[in-house]
């Protein structure tokens, strides 16, 4: 059973989920299509996910549907259109590596050769090592083997690329890519913007249970990669400040300067420009604005979020 | 069945598990050999010690394997494996049986130990009585199939040794399984309410030939059967359902 074309991957609509008195996921709409590598993006307790635990069917929603390729959650699942990476989810005692990739192979109706992925996923050399007697690096890459032998049309990764270092990351995306290739639709959680901004076509920014953006990663980035640059400086005019290129805005209290720019780039160049124009500009700190930061600006204006001004969560 | 590589690898993995080996097999092998070892000649109220004594381990090894097969479910629980077999085509229902036959199967090699073991003591059987047995213990053992299942989803890891062991050795010990403790009075009508009490009859139904089990063995496991069935589903969904 092949899913049909003519549907797309995910269809989120009106999708609440509580626990208790914290609303993880608050209403949220939300279509995939077939083939688009999707990030979704936000800081802890985003309702990040919560989301992806309903996409999977691991978590009931409280209200709203989950759609995937046109069936319930249950159906293309059982059809094996789903795979995924959990945040928890070690691999059980008591199996090698070859063995576990290949019992979960045998579940799916069109599995990947268990070589293939053996060698794509870089486990060919641990093959035969006991699931409990691998490094944290080599269990998330098992990890990654289990969810790529299924080969299924949607693959849901919950932070993937947690637990790995940099250059970790960068290979599981190139085999994520190579994977996702032939048309694959690929749905991402994670708190880094550079993980997003490289690997998605798409970033869907989520905070406090709602998607408060979605777009590009160029216009997603532009809304939530901004610096901002600490330091002390006596006697300087803020309008003047204001007017170094790359500025999008600037304050002075006391003897501090706080100067706010888009991006990395643009805040590389402020800095060189600042120490020329100030040489006796000292005590510098620079910072991301971070993405919970971000979001507070994102929604500064919404008026209709109650508790949200009235600090509940 | 659909899922065999998947029933390959679950049996494998519970041959590698050697504490479970141990206690479902060795244990029993044991305590038989100590206990009846020194009294293989003996013959207690015309019957021979052994055959007594071997039924009541075969009771005791069979449903120490079913209780801990489900049971093992809590470890697959904690590292979260579970949730990620959720998000595969194999069916609940397919993951609770496979555990439910790899106790069988332990229960089975359990038996069969014991049977090995107590013909090197002079216990003879013959074919149809050991049929007889084994059939009426695979029967007895049903509820515990459930019970270690529901174990399986309450206990954490770090408590279920402790409350397996407890769990086991309290069935067995009102069951019979070390000894008939109560053999006349209401606590008798009490403990064959319990159905290791009929596994326990199960077992010794080659002690004398008259030993079908009565319609009460059938209600009794009947009755356990739905009613921990029922109380594992809601402990099932509840756990199902994410808390975080």
């Amino acid at each position: 059973m092949s899913a049909d074309v003519r549907h797309d991957a995910i269809v989120l609509s009106h999708l609440s989920k509580s626990f208790g008195n914290v609303q993880a996921v608050r209403s949220i709409d939300l279509t995939i299509a077939r083939g688009e590598i999707v990030a979704l993006l936000g800081p802890n307790g985003a309702g990040k996910t919560t989301t992806i635990d309903m996409i999977l069917g691991l978590s009931r929603p409280d209200t709203g549907t989950v759609t995937l390729f046109g069936a319930s959650t249950r159906d293309a699942v059982q059809a094996g259109e789903v795979g995924g990476m959990l945040q928890t989810g070690s691999p059980p005692q008591y199996l090698n590596v070859r063995e576990l990739i290949t019992m979960v192979a045998s579940l799916y109706p069109r599995p990947l050769d268990v070589d293939k992925v053996l060698k794509l996923t870089g486990t060919m050399d641990i093959a035969k090592r006991s699931t409990v007697k691998l490094s944290g690096g080599q269990t998330q890459r098992v990890r990654f083997a289990v969810a790529l032998v299924a080969n299924p049309d949607l693959l849901v990764l919950d932070e993937p690329t947690a637990a790995i270092d940099v250059e970790g990351r960068r290979d599981f995306w190139n085999i994520m890519r190579e994977v996702a290739a032939d048309g694959k639709t690929v749905i991402f959680a994670t708190h880094y913007l550079e993980e997003a901004d490289s690997y998605a076509d798409r970033i869907v920014l989520m905070a406090r249970g709602r998607i408060v953006a979605d777009g590009p990663p160029t216009e997603i980035k532009a809304k939530v990669g901004g610096r901002v640059i600490r330091a002390t400086l006596e006697n300087v005019d803020v309008a003047e400040l204001s007017q170094i290129p790359g500025v999008t805005a600037a304050d002075r209290r006391g003897e501090g300067i706080t100067i706010k720019c888009a991006d990395g780039d643009a805040c590389d160049k402020v800095l060189r420009e600042l120490l020329t124009r100030y040489p006796g500009a000292r005590d510098f700190e620079v910072r991301g604005v971070g993405l919970e930061d971000a979001f507070l600006e994102l929604t500064a204006n919404d008026e209709d979020d109650e508790d949200l001004e009235q600090g509940l969560l | 069945m659909k899922h065999l590589t998947y029933l390959k690898f679950e049996v494998l993995r519970t041959l590698r598990n050697r504490r479970f080996l141990i206690f479902s097999l060795i244990f029993p092998l044991v305590l038989f050999f100590a206990i009846a070892g020194p009294n293989k000649h003996i013959t207690v109220e015309g019957i021979h010690f052994p055959l007594y004594y071997m039924t009541a381990m075969a009771s005791w090894g069979s449903m120490t394997a079913m209780l801990s097969s489900g049971a093992r479910i809590a470890a697959e629980r904690q590292i979260g494996w579970t949730r990620q077999m959720k998000i595969t085509p194999l069916s609940t229902r397919t993951y609770f049986s496979a555990k439910v036959l790899c106790g069988y199967m332990m229960a089975i090699f359990s038996i069969l130990c014991l049977g090995i073991a107590g013909s090197a003591l002079g216990v003879h059987l013959s074919a149809i009585e050991w049929l007889k047995m084994m059939a009426l213990l695979l029967v007895g053992l049903i509820p515990f199939a459930v019970i270690g299942i529901l174990l399986g989803h309450l206990m954490k890891v770090d408590s279920l040794g402790p409350a397996l062991g407890g769990v086991t050795s309290l069935f067995a010990l009102l069951g019979g399984s070390f000894g008939p403790i109560f053999t006349s009075g209401i606590m008798l009508n009490v403990v064959k309410d319990i159905p290791s009490y009929w596994l326990v009859q199960a077992s010794q139904s080659v002690l004398s030939p008259s030993g079908w089990p009565p319609a009460q063995a059938w209600i009794v496991i009947a009755i356990w059967t739905i009613a921990m069935t029922r109380v594992a589903m809601r402990v099932y969904q509840r756990d199902t359902q994410r808390v975080s």
